[in-house]
């Protein structure tokens, strides 16, 4: 009898916790007064923790803007650091709120994995990098090289179709983390270590002498990198895409972290919807009308975030290149607000 | 008399046994809770399958094993089944699963041959040999196995030369930190003749082996049994080889641009994992053997030298068999400790099924729990079959009492 009851207990257990994972996000996040946010283990200018555990980032900035819009505190997030290979089982488990976690926006993963890809915080394209002394100007020359990549990720895919492509043979070193992957490559495992081009220079940072090390001009993939959250939250997918859009038009009609406050009283209907000023549109996406406020005050605009963690300002610089706002040569283009 | 009467009351009793109601009937009850039990748990796991299966469809992701089939797309280094780019997530299951019956197989004959000979060195009168085998069943049988294979791989990797400066060893041998590459032989097409001669020469001298041991059972006489198996093992191919032209050659590795081509490479991932797995198991291995070889009692010991016998043969003929007993259910065990630890490939990079199937498959799919089960049916069938074997080497070794 006992283990009849055992039995109901852990089917009932089991039932119960599958039913439950349909709920309302927002309303999720807002009871547990946290946005639990799925990160990179520690990716220089995209998500990383410091020593003293503060997280720093594009992506780490995209969250705190989320939980600036939500509970107007930026603090409010705990970030989830996630493997690539364990990232989208996590957000499809309800571990975490969102991923943002500079993954590849692909078919294969908006159509089959239960989940939605928003808009594209990052524009990149997968490269190689290999030591200066090889003596290697293209990764046309890379015939018989021993690849370190990471698995579980496009990187691993791109390079395949790579090599294939162009009948170069190749030998693949595949790591689950990318501290394991770039270290094999600095303990000499691998000719080349490859992932996204940002990537590239952030890793090359973690090398014993980094300026030993190039990275080859072909870039040889799209790599869109945005958010990710679960399918069929529709309310939940509108507040991840518009904190998105509203960073960028903030960038696109000059709100800053600065001058936000001034820009409240602006005459301009653009930057007064924005602010919340005019209009209601904060509260159509179940929040208050100032959430545009409140993420420019205290995270600031696409181009700061930008700057600040990948860009000129950062340790990274990184120019802009496609990453530019449409008005000026690049592929940010926020749909407006009205 | 109460011969005649015992039938005759057994009879009558058999026909008026009192019918009693079923639910009184403690067997027939046992029978219908087992039924209900039955029941309720084929209920439940159905409910819970398809209730998985239905939040599954609800939230949009794939279900099913279609995609067996699909085009994996990506690399695997070390391969010893055919597999490209363009096969299936199927092949690339079998890459993994063969690598990891590799690293599982050498492993377990390995710790075996490593952990006899730790475990008798602790037992030994020499204090050094002693002394040494204790403390290195101490230091690695209580350190994670997680942090000794990153100390292998870290190790092997970082003592090795690059590929320029590969350290090239007689025989075309070259050692570098892409591993270690071995001249690769070529089989000509009548080296089939040379295979024959000698699967024949070896049941040969095992079935001359056996006649011997019985008939020195039977009449005390010994035979030539070394004499007549190197004729039958070595002498007989090695004559066919020269007769059919020597059908063998090499493909010596050669150094090319960034890699060494041609021959057969040893990764340093597959060394790693092996050295790491081999390492530690040895260490329980040999705390399995010494506590065999104690379960002997001394009198044993003592009866075989006073026979005369010399403490090799003791060892072999009186106290091994008889610690065999003891150590085989144990040694069981840490066999498949051994295999299910080898998943641990993760961590050093080499392509075990966890790696490829549980990893990267998975993450490409998304089908998290079609392929963890399969995983986990995987890992059941390879523990049960090892059990199986074990067992049945253990019925033959066990006591047989009469």
């Amino acid at each position: 009898m006992k283990k009849v009851l055992m039995s109901v207990a852990v089917g009932a257990a089991f039932v119960m916790a599958a039913g439950s994972a349909s709920a309302q996000t927002l309303n999720q996040v807002k009871s547990r007064g946290v946005l639990q946010c799925g990160s990179n283990t520690g990716l220089a200018g995209f998500g990383q923790p410091d020593a003293q555990g503060n997280w720093t980032g594009l992506d780490v900035d995209y969250c705190r803007a989320i939980a600036a819009a939500i509970f107007n505190d930026a603090s409010k997030v705990k970030f989830v650091p996630l493997s690539a290979k364990d990232r989208f089982t996590a957000l499809q488990s309800g571990e975490v709120d969102v991923l943002v976690r500079n993954t590849t926006w692909t078919m294969s993963r908006d159509t089959q994995l239960g989940l939605e890809f928003g808009p594209v915080n990052y524009y990149d394209g997968q490269g190689f990098m290999v030591r200066k002394k090889l003596k290697i100007a293209s990764a046309m020359e890379l015939s018989g090289a021993s690849v370190c990549t990471q698995q579980g990720t496009t990187t691993e895919l791109n390079l395949a179709d790579f090599f294939r492509a162009n009948k170069l043979k190749y030998e693949v070193v595949a790591f689950a983390s990318s501290d394991e992957t770039i270290k094999a490559y600095d303990a000499g495992r691998c000719d080349v270590f490859t992932t996204d081009a940002s990537g590239l220079y952030a890793e090359r940072l973690k090398l014993t002498a980094p300026d030993d090390h190039i990275v080859l001009p072909e870039i040889i993939s799209k790599e869109p990198l945005g958010a990710a959250w679960r399918h069929g939250d529709n309310q939940w997918g509108d507040i991840v895409k518009w904190v998105h859009y509203a960073m960028v038009n903030a960038e696109e009609y000059g709100v800053t972290k600065a001058n936000v406050d001034e820009m409240l009283k602006s005459g301009n209907p653009d930057v007064k919807r924005l602010l919340g000023t005019e209009g209601k549109f904060g509260e159509a996406i179940g929040l208050t009308n100032d959430w545009a406020y409140r993420v420019i005050k205290q995270v600031g605009n696409y181009g700061e975030s930008f700057d600040r963690n990948v860009g000129a300002g950062s340790r990274l610089k990184i120019a802009r290149g496609v990453n530019a706002l449409w008005s000026k040569g690049g592929l940010q283009y926020a749909p407006p607000i009205r | 008399m109460s011969s005649v009467d015992a039938p005759k009351l057994g009879e009558t009793g058999g026909d008026e046994k009192p019918r009693v109601a079923f639910w009184n009937d403690p067997e027939k009850r046992g029978y219908l809770f087992q039924a209900l039990l039955f029941v309720i748990v084929m209920f439940l796991v159905y409910e819970a399958a398809s209730n998985a299966i239905a939040n599954m469809t609800k939230q949009k992701i794939a279900t099913g094993f279609g995609f067996w089939n699909n085009t994996a797309g990506f690399d695997i280094g070390q391969r010893l089944v055919p597999y490209e780019t363009t096969s299936s997530y199927g092949r690339a299951f079998w890459v993994g699963l063969v690598n990891t019956l590799l690293v599982a197989g050498i492993g377990i004959v390995l710790a075996t041959m490593l952990g006899f000979i730790i475990g008798v060195a602790r037992l030994s009168k020499n204090v050094l040999v002693n002394k040494l085998a204790a403390i290195y069943v101490e230091v690695i049988r209580n350190t994670p196995l997680l942090l000794q294979l990153l100390f292998w791989y870290n190790a092997v990797l970082k003592a090795l030369p690059e590929v320029r400066d590969s350290v090239a060893m007689p025989g075309g041998f070259f050692l570098n930190n892409r591993g270690l590459f071995m001249p690769e032989p070529v089989f000509g097409a009548s080296f089939s003749w040379v295979t024959w001669a000698l699967s024949a020469g070896l049941m040969g001298y095992f079935a001359y082996g056996r006649w011997a041991r019985k008939r020195q059972e039977r009449t005390g006489q010994q035979s030539p049994v070394l004499l007549v198996g190197f004729g039958l093992v070595i002498a007989v191919p090695l004559l066919i080889y020269i007769a059919a032209g020597q059908p063998l050659s090499f493909n010596i590795p050669d150094l090319g641009r960034f890699n060494i081509r041609g021959g057969v490479q040893v990764y340093p991932e597959f060394v790693a994992l092996l050295l790491g797995l081999v390492i530690y198991t040895a260490a329980f291995i040999a705390e399995v053997v010494r506590a065999g070889i104690q379960a002997v009692s001394k009198g044993q010991t003592e009866a075989a030298y006073a026979l005369g016998l010399r403490p090799g043969p003791t060892l072999d003929l009186v106290v091994i068999p008889q610690a065999m007993r003891v150590i085989i259910p144990p040694l069981t065990s840490q066999y498949l400790n051994l295999t299910k630890n080898s998943s641990l490939a993760v961590a050093v990079g080499y392509p075990d099924l966890v790696q490829v199937f549980m990893g990267t498959v998975l993450n490409q799919t998304g089908q998290a729990v079609e392929v963890i089960a399969i995983t986990m049916a995987v890992y059941l069938t390879i523990s049960l079959f090892t059990s199986l074997v074990m067992n049945w080497y253990n019925s033959r070794k066990a006591l047989v009492e009469r």
